[in-house]
């Protein structure tokens, strides 16, 4: 069986780029990657499937192009362009979520390593001088870092929202003596230190 | 009989495109569904009773003979988990259907939620009689694809996050399938299983290994065996309930059935058996140590999901009847109870309003019958005396002392090790969930991390009534897995001619060609 080399060279640059665009955060990349990688499975299917040129079921005697792997590479486009239809769907949902298109670290896994990391922390890594040491420690130091911030953004949320609900009781307090003493219309002292409080 | 075989694929498929011109009368959907997969069901009985009398069957759809033409087969395992898997399905359906009725349909858009269920099934099923590697890809694609929509339904934020990571580990796994397909059919010109063990056979032996172990690892990652297992629990527990019960129960089962047929036909003689027994005993321990480290019951169960795979893994790896059938009966004992435990968990989410078991607690108190219900499946799956998980690692061990290597016997330890780690991290969780006091829960101090505010349904609801035909749903499901114990010895022996005729490629070969190969 003699095979292309332009198709095989190909085959392993969309191989190489792809698998590496399927490893960032990034999701949109992850697409592209995807569609590179099938599309470099398609591409091995017909370097496999022997001498290209040639049609199928109709040709010289003992020179057809086998019919079953085109077969294979149909079917198999058709299921890449289904997938990545539904992946631009999660991403576009994703961008309207939040804004970003980039996959968070998973909290609760942050969470157990915070756990280990409060434990042992008396051990220092600062000996630990191997690149991948220092580049790991960094990592985690990081995500814990993320999580703490979230953590704090959510407490702050929360204030505020407390804050509103307050607010909003407050108001509808207000409204409610206004409306029974509406009709009488003196200023109530009561209902001033209500405004008090929904002004604070 | 036959005609009967491709109707496990076409009632569901054609289930789904009918209800999906349905979408405005939800309830004509449910009967749709409901109705496939029971009919589906009644055929997958008809196939067991005529298959364990009559032998196996393939047929050659469309006329077209077996190298040529797509096969399908349907041999005692296949009819066997045909059976099982279509009750789950059917169990797990009627289950949120009584949620959806409940809930309005906020956690399961029923305008898309039954035909993708329904075509989840259809590749489900598909995949147990394929016949050939390229049908095989095909039905993991639609089982895939279907699964996809249904771990991000709703689209939260977390959702997503969870889904992007289980539809990326998902996809990778299918590329590497894909390219083994590609190299298996350039090396020997054709994708029928039965051909393929003749033909692979003749291939040089370091061929043949690039081949074998890139097969295992495509379907490593689907049946979660332990260094491609990460994903699962990362991104199972945030699904709605039954989506992820069923995906328990079903998707990772359908992947160790896969490693299955290629140890046994693909690529018999057991080369990598070591191997495999090695990777189980890794898919046990880490399993379950991840699970004793968890405080929510939903990720809690995902870890011993995990680990339960790995029992499965070690009949495969021992590569004996004895082993075969031992993981045939435990292969059906874990579907059902893993799909049990999560209902139930489904059941305390509703109506404790969490599934942190710091946070829960008194349950016992205010629904006793959820108690029951998740305590059954807690024991059998922890393998205590007489339930099925306990004669599933009984006759596993029995079958690891009859091959009596070294590592048969680690195996065996290791395997009795994790149902007590299995017991333990599923007793406390019960304990504290439904024994505890309800005035225990503020102030206490656990040992477990704690959850974060993006951590999985976390907050605590108000708790809702609990409709009846969840509960019914999934008592249902708990008597099936007491079934399992009391018709344990009927079972086991058509588990034992299941396990035998898979133990080498002769009798599946004679199937498909029954006048020889060539």
């Amino acid at each position: 069986m003699s095979a292309s080399l332009t198709l095989v060279a190909a085959m392993a640059v969309m191989y190489a780029v792809g698998v590496f665009m399927l490893l960032e955060r990034s999701m949109t990349r992850v697409l592209l990657g995807f569609l590179l990688v099938s599309n470099a499975t398609n591409l091995l299917i017909l370097i496999v499937s022997g001498r290209a040129g040639v049609a199928p079921f109709f040709g010289q005697e003992g020179l057809q192009a086998d019919p079953l792997p085109q077969a294979f590479v149909l079917t198999s486009i058709v299921i890449t362009f289904g997938i990545s239809a539904f992946l631009m769907a999660l991403i576009y949902r994703s961008w309207r979520l939040a804004s970003v298109d980039v996959v968070y670290d998973d909290s609760e896994d942050i969470e157990v390593g915070r756990r280990r990391s409060s434990m042992t922390a008396e051990r220092e890594v600062i000996g630990d001088e191997t690149e991948f040491g220092i580049r790991a420690a960094a990592a985690v130091s990081d995500a814990l870092d993320l999580a703490e911030l979230e953590r704090l953004e959510d407490q702050a949320s929360i204030a505020e929202q407390l804050k509103t609900e307050e607010l909003t009781i407050a108001r509808s307090l207000a409204d409610h003596a206004a409306a029974e003493h509406g009709a009488a219309e003196q200023k109530d002292p009561e209902q001033d230190d209500i405004e008090q409080v929904a002004d604070r | 009989m036959n005609i009967l075989t491709p109707l496990v694929v076409l009632l569901p498929l054609f289930g789904a495109a009918v209800a999906l011109t349905q979408a405005k009368h939800p309830r004509v959907q449910m009967l749709i569904a409901v109705s496939a997969l029971s009919a589906v069901m009644v055929v997958g009985i008809v196939l067991l009773v005529a298959v364990d009398a009559n032998g196996a069957i393939a047929v050659e759809l469309g006329g077209w003979q077996a190298p040529f033409g797509i096969v399908l087969v349907v041999d005692r395992l296949a009819a066997l988990l045909l059976v099982v898997s279509a009750a789950v399905l059917l169990a797990v359906l009627v289950f949120s259907v009584g949620q959806g009725l409940a809930d309005g349909d906020r956690e399961t858009p029923v305008s898309i939620y039954y035909p993708t269920y329904l075509i989840l099934a259809t590749g489900v099923f598909n995949a147990f009689v394929a016949g050939d590697l390229f049908n095989l890809y095909v039905s993991f694609e639609i089982l895939l694809v279907a699964s996809f929509v249904l771990i991000t339904v709703g689209g939260t934020e977390l959702r997503i996050r969870a889904g992007v990571v289980y539809i990326v580990v998902s996809i990778v796994s299918s590329v590497i399938f894909l390219a083994t397909i590609a190299m298996i059919y350039g090396a020997t010109g054709t994708v029928n299983i039965a051909q393929l063990s003749v033909r692979l056979g003749e291939l040089p032996p370091d061929i043949q290994l690039i081949l074998h172990v890139m097969l295992l690892v495509a379907f490593g990652i689907k049946a979660a065996v332990f260094p491609l297992s990460f994903w699962l629990p990362d991104s199972y527990p945030t699904a709605p309930a039954p989506v992820t019960a069923v995906f328990a129960g079903l998707l990772t089962k359908v992947g160790v059935y896969a490693i299955m047929r290629t140890e046994m036909i693909i690529f018999p003689g057991g080369k990598l058996n070591t191997v495999l027994l090695i990777v189980a005993a890794l898919t046990m321990i880490v399993g379950i140590l991840g699970a004793v480290a968890q405080s929510d019951l939903k990720r809690l169960l995902s870890f011993t999901l995990v680990s339960h795979i790995g029992y499965m893994l070690f009949g495969i790896g021992l590569g004996t009847a004895a082993g075969l059938a031992a993981a045939t009966y435990y292969i059906v004992h874990h579907i059902t109870v893993q799909t049990t435990l999560f209902l139930a968990t489904g059941l305390v989410e509703r109506q404790g309003g969490t599934t942190g078991i710091n946070r829960l607690g008194g349950m016992l108190k205010s629904s006793p019958l959820i108690g029951v219900l998740f305590f059954i499946p807690m024991l059998s799956l922890a393998g205590i005396p007489p339930f099925s998980g306990f004669l599933g690692k009984l006759a596993l061990f029995e079958a690891g002392a009859q091959v009596g290597s070294v590592l048969a016997w680690v195996l065996i330890g290791v395997g009795a090790l994790v149902a007590l780690l299995t017991l333990y991290a599923l007793a406390r969780a019960w304990s504290m969930t439904f024994w505890r006091q309800t005035e225990e829960i503020a102030g206490y101090e656990s040992p477990l991390p704690a959850h974060q505010t993006m951590g999985v349904s976390t907050e605590v609801k108000k708790a809702r009534s609990t409709p009846r035909i969840m509960m019914g749903a999934t008592a249902a499901m708990v008597m099936l897995t007491v079934a399992l114990t009391v018709f344990a010895a009927p079972l086991f022996e058509l588990s034992a001619r299941a396990g035998a005729n898979i133990t080498g490629p002769g009798y599946y070969i004679s199937t498909v060609f029954p006048g020889g190969t060539e």
